[in-house]
């Protein structure tokens, strides 16, 4: 390993400095007296209660986990029959138009899917009277539409390397159709499908500009309300709010990088093991 | 070969209820808003005119888009800071990418996790921590602010950085919120590289750089075109980033719409402004799917 590797060790940290200075200075300064949120007061944790005891913040928040929560599962279900309509029926009628309105909505940009949805809520309650007025609903609807597509990017990419031949000795060996969906294909895609619930959570959780534009009175999601404080300013609260983020999602992430460096581990040296029996 | 799920009620289930949600959900109201684009804007509500006094098909809108200079110069702006992240994002991506190859493995997956954390967390507070970062009293700004006054003549010396509400601000924040997208499939490419190859041409006496132009550059150019892509579409098109750091002179396109269509209610513009964009963004997907398709042919 002699290839230069002092020129990549040091944009390795450059990198690393670049993308974790801003984070670290936003967790530093959540714990500043001051209110001025740029300028240090001395050590506080005064923002952190004012977090806890503003009911509007503790109400977005649930607003968005339910949100995310109901959207994420349908849209793992819908993802994940798509996905295996496209890598396991190679022939159906509408095919094309099929694959296309998959991958669509991964490029299309969120303004524009955004203001199509409202329009489409509209003009829906114009001709037909449904959604009287926009909020819960009309966020889930749109959610579920937009995250669905990444749950089948993920599940696709999983189906087409799982390996046919396992359903088909199911099949002849006499299993019932649902037997084997739910014996043998479900827990070979799981991990993927519990990948996809998880980024379609995510992207729900953290959605502003749909969100923005499916919204109604009286339904402000976690992101839309830090989005209107954020845009009069940078404010302390938000400081702590985005503390406490990372440091839930880092944890989270952590332990699962644990759990599966651990099985990843235990497979392989169940893969030696197997080798070394065969040999 | 007949599985499960080629029984007539499962697969009719398995493709249908997918295929409607995205024709009713997805589909239809893109259609209406190409529909729109070709209205004409009344006073009515909604602010659209089909037939009657107004015309059933008007192009109206899209010959404004080309004359009024607002929507020329947006989408010049959007290209152009779009374009600067993403080349921003391949000079920082592709050496941080290539790091990550040459480190142990136990290293790599605590540094990919860290490459990967920053995308689990809120997009908007990543945004925010850099307006906090580029404020007028910040330590950064002021650490900046006397760098810059230690190494200039006198005259030269500034109270504060302006970096906030710039091009500068979006292009920064675009590559900051980007930069996992342009590592993550570089890191893929590179990593599958096989190191008997730069031996070999070491062996043969290539110099670093060389080994570097010939072999490793030219076999990561798929890595490069899907990181590309994936930081490219998404800025061009961005609406928050510009929104809250940007400046309000020389908006990007995607503030343009969403202004055009809250504020202007101006539908059927809106709309136009909206299909002229999704085009552009269609010409760099077509090139992408034309150099796969190639490359799966060889």
């Amino acid at each position: 390993m002699n290839r230069r590797p002092m020129f990549l060790v040091c944009v390795l940290v450059f990198g690393f400095a670049f993308f974790y200075i801003p984070i670290l200075s936003m967790m530093v300064y959540s714990f500043n007296a001051s209110r001025l949120a740029t300028v240090w007061g001395g050590f506080s944790v005064k923002w952190y209660i004012s977090l806890f005891s503003n009911e509007q913040i503790v109400a977005a928040f649930w607003l968005s986990l339910k949100i995310a929560f109901i959207s994420a599962t349908f849209a793992t279900i819908l993802g994940t029959m798509a996905a295996i309509a496209l890598v396991r029926f190679p022939k159906f009628r509408g095919r094309t138009l099929f694959s296309g309105l998959v991958n669509a909505p991964l490029i299309m940009p969120e303004v524009i899917t955004g203001i199509s949805a409202l329009i489409f809520f509209i003009l829906l309650a114009k001709l037909v009277g449904w959604p009287a007025q926009r909020g819960f609903a009309t966020i889930t609807l749109a959610h579920i539409t937009f995250s669905m597509v990444f749950v089948t990017t993920i599940v696709q990419s999983r189906l087409q390397q799982s390996d046919r031949a396992i359903e088909e000795a199911a099949m002849d060996l006499g299993a019932k159709p649902w037997q084997v969906l739910w014996d043998i294909t479900l827990p070979v895609i799981s991990p993927a499908i519990l990948s996809g619930w998880l980024l379609a959570f995510t992207i729900s959780l953290d959605d502003v500009v749909i969100t923005s534009f499916t919204t109604g009175p009286g339904n402000t999601t976690l992101p839309l309300l830090i989005w209107s404080k954020v845009k009069l300013g940078v404010t302390p609260d938000v400081n702590a709010l985005a503390t406490i983020t990372v440091l839930v999602v880092g944890l989270g992430v952590i332990v699962a990088g644990i759990v599966m460096g651990r099985a990843d581990r235990r497979r392989e040296l169940d893969a030696q093991m197997a080798y070394r029996d065969n040999k | 070969m007949i599985g499960w799920f080629h029984r007539r009620g499962w697969s009719d289930i398995i493709i249908a209820l997918p295929y409607l949600w995205l024709v009713v959900l997805f589909l239809i109201p893109f259609a209406i808003v190409v529909g729109i684009s070709l209205s004409t804007r009344t006073v009515t509500a909604p602010p659209i005119g089909f037939g009657g006094d107004n015309p059933w098909v008007s192009l109206s809108s899209y010959a404004r888009l080309f004359q009024d200079d607002l929507y020329l110069r947006a989408f010049f702006t959007s290209i152009t800071n779009a374009f600067v992240a993403m080349i921003l994002c391949l000079a920082i991506g592709y050496p941080m990418a290539l790091g990550l190859t040459r480190v142990s493995r136990n290293w790599r997956n605590i540094l990919l996790m860290l490459v990967i954390l920053p995308f689990w967390t809120s997009f908007l507070l990543r945004v925010y921590a850099w307006m906090g970062l580029m404020s007028k009293n910040s330590w950064f700004n002021e650490m900046l602010r006397d760098s810059w006054n230690f190494l200039v003549p006198v005259n030269w010396a500034v109270t504060f950085v302006p970096m906030m509400y710039s091009n500068f601000a979006v292009v920064l924040v675009m590559v900051y919120t980007y930069l996992p997208f342009m590592i993550l499939p570089l890191f893929a490419s590179l990593e599958r590289l096989d190191p008997v190859l730069d031996e070999a041409a070491f062996d043969l006496g290539s110099r670093p750089w060389q080994v570097f132009v010939d072999i490793t550059l030219p076999q990561s150019i798929p890595g490069i075109i899907a990181g590309g892509l994936l930081v490219f579409i998404p800025a061009a098109g961005e609406l928050v980033i510009p929104s809250l750091v940007g400046d309000t002179r020389a908006p990007m396109i995607g503030r343009v719409i969403s202004d055009t269509f809250s504020s202007a209610r101006d539908w059927p513009m809106a709309a136009a402004v909206a299909v002229v964009l999704l085009l552009l963004m269609v010409v760099p997907m077509m090139v992408y799917s034309h150099y796969q398709a190639k490359g799966g042919a060889r």
